[in-house]
This record gives structure tokens, C-alpha cells and sequence, in this order.
């Protein structure tokens, strides 16, 4: 089944200027977007992939920019954007954002209803009755109960929960193809958490949107995600559909992402951590850029670059080990017991 | 179970804001014991007042009803001045946001020895210095450290700062609040394993304060769920995982993400409604089911919740 992506971004290249030195954020990094799917992207803070994401909807802050590679999107390659005019045409309108903070990222000046309205009215080319009428549907649709009362209260009136499902009735409001969450639970409860996951799934289904969570919550990935992207320093390390990352995943990386998860630890003995730093990305990256932080790494990890091996069509991985000259190395142990686990249940 | 010290007592504790009509209950009926050398933990949502009991403890808050006992003796409401310092020394707090909770301006050095300082626990210079490196070494940070000032720090390096700052003062109890939630996932391994081997090293005792119960279950001995000012249930970690009772807890068992995607794609999400206790004549009581396992709730709950447990 040979699918078009929606979005298809090749060997993004994204600089960041600091005081006069370069920063190289995300390395040459490649993603296909298909059509209806969830993608999760999961990496740790300052991996890149909040910055990754915004790129596609001309985010990035002023001092960065795309400096190599395409994103091609409708056809149109949208790396080469430069105009907030032409970003116009895609931010918000196909290409819709929820950010993490929803205290941060509504106005507190401003009502609740008039900030979705705002949108609706810039995107839609609804005025006036029409507009407001649309703005009270959404706020019905995102599960605020009296949308009536709640359109004319201000954002401190609302709980955080609440609050956050306002901006997804923003981002949502303009029936975007693609929705980039960025982290939009980790601000909440677990049992609010919960709630909007599945508040955003049902959106996803009701309105044939393609979904990009950004993450570093793996039991968030496992419940909404298809497939999956592994991002570290700048760069995705492994991709592959949900269940081969759990159940199959071959990069250093991600199984001590996975290992590092309490939930899989067991009682009395020490938790697998990760030692070190991320790398310094002012400096060019020799090799793979965990292999510093890797207990079981190579010497060619240092002196090399790993290319993408392919374990299946869908999930491929950016390491060594994989290539058939690497000596034999052994998945983790809580990577065998929760395919294990897998197994026992089937 | 046998007869275990305790080192905290709770009971029937209230805690209130406010003064007459504005007079808000944020804790009531608490009662719970702590043993020594466990880590018992305390889970909620926001707003249930499981960190106001936290500093309740370390007398940060004061209480309006109930007692308060630390080895056997009151420790909250008016207490002499001596037991005071005294329990200011023991019972020592970690908080959850390591940017807010250090000192911007002061160096580590200072931070770290800031308790030491208060309570004159240092005869010269020297030994307060020896002190303060050998609490960030035992954190795992480096003693040169000390010259420098928080902002230099990483998330996870700030929150083993702010736990030297605890330990230095060799506390027997210490409250963790949420510490590891603010952090990412790969310090929180870090953080999680440090505070397991400070209890080990130092037979620590921790109150453990969390929303979330996936990491709860790894470190706690025992779990108390609270909602709303009130705790719902009590029992052994993995007891409260098997065989969860009241309804609260089941809805936030629903709501914690599993890192297995097949489970996690079957789950069903229950959320809890609070009316569906009617507690109009038939008043709920605190009682124990099973061993070590409490719940609250009214007779007709608590017959349905021991046929469930059969």
C-alpha cells in the first residue's frame, strides 16, 4: 500500500543564531506525514522536536531559520516560506498548533468566546452572528458544558483542563488538515490528561484530521499514537509504527527511553538511567551523537555516522548495530519482558 | 504485620483557610500513620490537598483541628520552642519545581547551607564546608559546585541541589513533593534512584507526593489516595494496584498512561462522579477491609467493596 504523504519533509536543516555562534537545531532530518494518522514524536527536552514541527507552520523563533532541505506540503515546498502573507495561507488554516501551557497561550484580556471567534472570522470569512454562532458549536464540541455563559468569561475563570480545551477549539476551529500538539498534557492532572487525549482522538475521527503529538510521555505515545519518530539531538533515530518501537525498537536511544520508564521498573532494584548530557549542538557532531551517553556503543559510532537500516518497510533505525557487520547485541531487558508480555496476552 | 515504629501520626486533621464566612476546609478527617522506614505516598489531583498535608507536617501550614504526632510527640499547634527546632530539623521538604524553590541569587554554597546557618549546627567554618560537600557529593554533584548559582544548573542538577539542601540537615522524615514532575523523563530515573538510595543509606522515611500513580507504584511501600481534602483509600502499593476499590481510585487508575500500547489501546477511561455516593442517612465511615487496606465509604459501599474483594 503505497501511500502520498500529506507532508513530507526531507533533510531539514534548521540554524539557530546565539550571541554569533551557529547553532545547528535539527541536523537533516526527514519525516513523511500520512494522511489520517497519528505521529508521535518523542525525544527529550532540547532534542529538537518542538522546534522540528514548528517549522512547518513558520514558527521558529526570529533568530532561526531553515537553512537546507524542502517541505513539501499541497506541492508547494514550504521550507522556502519567507512572508508572514504566505504563511497565512497554512498556519492555522491547514496546519493547525495546541501548545503545552494553555495558561500562556490564550489572552487573559480577552473573552473566552471572542478568541475563538477571531480565528473563525479570519480563516472562515464568517462575520458577525455566523461567526459567533460557529464559535459557541466549537466550544460545544470541545465538551464545555453552558457554552452560552462560558463564551463570555475570561480565560482565569477557567480551570486548567478547561482552559486547554479552549485552545484546542481555537486550533480546531478552522477544520486544519494537521494538528501539531505540542506536549499538550503536561501541564494537567492525569485524569484531566486522559480526558483530552481523548477529547483530541474524537476530534481526529469527526473531522479527518492528521495528528503530530510531540511528547516525552511514552504512556501518552502508546495510547494515541500510530506510529512513532525518536528524535535525539537534532535528528529522528528511529521510526517506526507503535507497537515495533515497544515491543521491537533496535536504537540505543530508544530503549533507554523505555528502560528509564518507572512504570516498567522493578520494585527494590535501581532504575536504567541515562548518564550525560545531550551533545553540545554549537559543535558539529562526530559519529552518532549518543554514542557518548551509550554504555554499549561502537567505535565506528564515534568516528561515523550511522545510516537508516531497515528492520521492516515501516521501521527503520539509525544505528550501527543493525548493520550485519556489528557484532550481536541484545535488546534491554525490559524491552524482551514487554514483548514478552505482548506474547503472553495473544 | 507486626507492631512497625511509627514516626508520623495523623489524626482527624484538619486544615482550614480563611476566617469566618470565607473559611475554606482544604484537609478534614485525615487520619493515617507513617511507619519508620517506608516511603508512604499520597496521591490526588490537583486541588486535593495532599501537599497542604505535606507541609502541614513540616509546619509550614498550621492546622485548625486534629493532631499532629512526630514519635509520639504533638507537633502541631503551639509546641515549645525546643521541639520546634527540633522538628524543623528532622522532618525536612523536597519540592516539585526545582526553578522556583532555589534562591536565584545566592550561591549553592549558601542554599545548601542555609538550614546549618539558622540552626548553629557547625562549630567553624570548616566543618560547615566539609558539610556542604560532602551533602552534594552524596547527590551525586561535584563539590566544587558550591561557587556556583543556581542558574547554572540543568533541571535535574537543581533538584539534587534542593535535595542536599534536605539532607544536610539529617532529617529522619523527609516530604517529597512531586519532585520528579517537573523533570524529564530521563532524569526522573535519576532523581527516583537517588531518593531509593538515600532511604537505603540513611533509613529515610518519605512521604511521597505525587499526581501520578505509575511512578508512585515503583516507589512506594504504601499509597494513600485523596480527593477533595479527604483520603478515599489506603493500602499496600501493589494491593491498591490489584484490587482497587473506591471508585475515585479507579478513575485515576483508568487515567494513567501504560507504556504498553496494546493494554493502553483497550483501556477504558472511568471518570469519577462524585454523586454517586449517597451519603444522606447512611453515613460513611473509614474502615478497614482487608488487612492494611482501608476505604471510606457507608455501609452499603462497604458490602459491595468486600464482595468485590472475595
Amino acid at each position: 500500500m503505497a501511500k502520498e504523504p500529506i507532508l513530507s519533509a526531507k533533510d531539514v536543516q534548521i540554524q539557530f543564531s546565539l550571541r554569533g555562534r551557529k547553532l545547528m537545531a535539527i541536523r537533516k532530518c526527514s519525516l513523511d506525514l500520512y494522511e489520517g494518522e497519528t505521529l508521535a514524536i518523542v525525544g527529550e527536552s532540547g532534542s529538537g522536536k518542538s522546534v522540528f514541527t514548528k517549522s512547518f507552520v513558520g514558527m521558529l523563533d526570529a533568530n532561526g531559520s531553515i537553512v537546507g532541505g524542502s517541505i513539501m506540503y499541497d506541492g508547494k515546498d514550504i521550507a522556502k516560506y519567507k512572508t508572514e502573507k504566505e504563511w497565512m495561507t497554512i498556519r492555522g488554516k491547514k496546519i493547525a498548533m495546541v501548545m503545552q501551557d494553555p495558561m500562556t497561550s490564550l489572552n487573559p484580556l480577552k473573552k473566552i468566546g471572542k478568541q475563538i471567534q477571531e480565528s473563525i472570522e479570519l480563516h472562515q470569512g464568517l462575520k458577525g452572528e455566523a461567526a459567533k454562532k460557529e464559535a459557541l458549536n466549537m466550544l460545544a464540541k470541545v465538551g464545555i458544558p453552558d457554552p452560552e455563559r462560558r463564551y463570555n468569561q475570561y480565560p482565569h475563570e477557567f480551570s486548567g483542563g478547561m482552559r486547554q480545551r479552549v485552545v484546542i477549539a481555537i486550533a480546531v476551529a478552522c477544520r486544519p488538515q494537521i494538528l501539531i500538539c505540542d506536549e499538550p498534557t503536561t501541564a494537567l492532572d492525569v485524569t484531566i490528561q486522559a480526558q483530552i487525549l481523548k477529547l483530541i482522538h474524537e476530534l481526529q475521527e469527526e473531522l479527518k484530521m492528521t495528528v503530530i503529538y510531540i511528547t516525552h510521555d511514552l504512556g501518552v505515545v502508546a495510547n494515541v499514537a500510530d506510529r512513532v519518530a525518536v528524535m535525539y539531538a537534532g535528528q529522528i533515530v528511529e521510526y517506526g509504527s507503535v507497537n515495533e518501537i515497544f515491543y521491537d525498537a533496535w536504537h540505543p536511544y530508544t530503549w533507554a527511553l523505555l528502560s528509564a520508564l518507572p512504570q516498567l521498573g522493578i520494585k527494590g532494584e535501581e532504575l536504567p538511567t541515562i548518564e550525560g548530557t545531550p551533545p553540545n549542538l554549537f559543535h558539529e557532531i562526530q559519529g552518532d551523537a549518543f554514542a557518548p551517553r551509550n554504555k554499549q556503543a561502537l567505535k565506528i559510532d564515534f568516528v561515523e555516522e550511522p545510516p537508516f537500516f531497515a528492520i521492516t518497510e515501516t521501521h527503520k533505525a539509525k544505528t550501527w548495530y543493525l548493520d550485519p557487520r556489528a557484532p550481536k547485541i541484545e535488546q534491554p531487558k525490559s524491552i524482551r519482558r514487554l514483548r514478552e508480555q505482548m506474547r503472553e496476552r495473544r | 504485620m507486626a507492631e512497625r515504629e511509627k514516626l508520623i501520626e495523623i489524626k482527624d486533621l484538619q486544615i482550614s483557610f480563611g476566617h469566618g464566612r470565607k473559611k475554606f476546609v482544604a484537609v478534614d478527617h485525615v487520619n493515617f500513620d507513617i511507619y519508620k522506614g517506608e516511603t508512604f505516598s499520597l496521591v490526588g489531583e490537583s486541588g486535593s490537598g495532599k501537599t497542604t498535608i505535606g507541609r502541614a507536617i513540616t509546619r509550614i501550614n498550621p492546622t485548625s483541628g486534629g493532631d499532629i504526632f512526630f514519635k509520639g510527640q504533638k507537633i502541631n499547634g503551639k509546641i515549645s520552642k525546643e521541639l520546634d527546632r527540633e522538628v524543623i530539623k528532622k522532618c525536612q521538604m523536597i519540592f516539585q519545581d526545582p526553578m522556583a524553590s532555589l534562591n536565584e541569587r545566592a550561591k549553592v554554597d549558601y542554599i545548601v547551607s542555609e538550614g546549618l546557618i539558622n540552626h548553629h549546627l557547625y562549630k567553624d567554618e570548616k566543618e560547615r564546608e566539609d558539610k556542604v560537600q560532602k551533602a552534594l557529593r552524596e547527590v551525586g554533584l561535584l563539590p566544587e559546585f558550591a561557587s556556583r548559582f543556581p542558574h547554572e544548573f540543568s533541571g535535574g542538577q537543581r533538584q539534587r541541589i534542593g535535595i542536599a539542601r534536605a539532607l544536610i540537615m539529617e532529617p529522619e522524615f523527609v516530604v517529597a513533593d512531586e519532585p520528579i514532575s517537573a523533570l524529564d523523563v530521563s532524569i526522573r530515573a535519576q532523581v527516583l534512584n537517588l531518593l531509593n538510595h538515600l532511604k537505603k543509606e540513611r533509613g529515610l522515611t518519605y512521604l511521597f507526593i505525587a499526581h501520578d500513580l505509575s511512578v508512585v507504584r515503583f516507589i512506594s511501600d504504601r499509597i494513600a489516595v485523596i480527593s477533595k481534602g479527604r483520603i478515599v483509600e489506603l493500602a499496600e502499593a501493589e494491593e491498591l494496584f490489584l484490587h482497587p476499590l473506591h471508585p475515585y481510585t479507579k478513575a485515576l487508575l483508568s487515567a494513567v498512561p501504560i507504556p504498553d500500547p496494546e493494554v493502553e489501546k483497550k483501556k477504558k477511561l472511568l471518570v469519577y462522579d462524585p454523586s454517586v455516593h449517597d451519603y444522606s442517612t447512611d453515613k460513611p465511615v473509614w474502615e478497614e477491609l482487608a488487612p492494611g487496606h482501608f476505604v471510606y465509604g457507608n455501609q452499603k459501599e462497604l458490602n459491595a467493596y468486600r464482595k468485590e474483594l472475595q
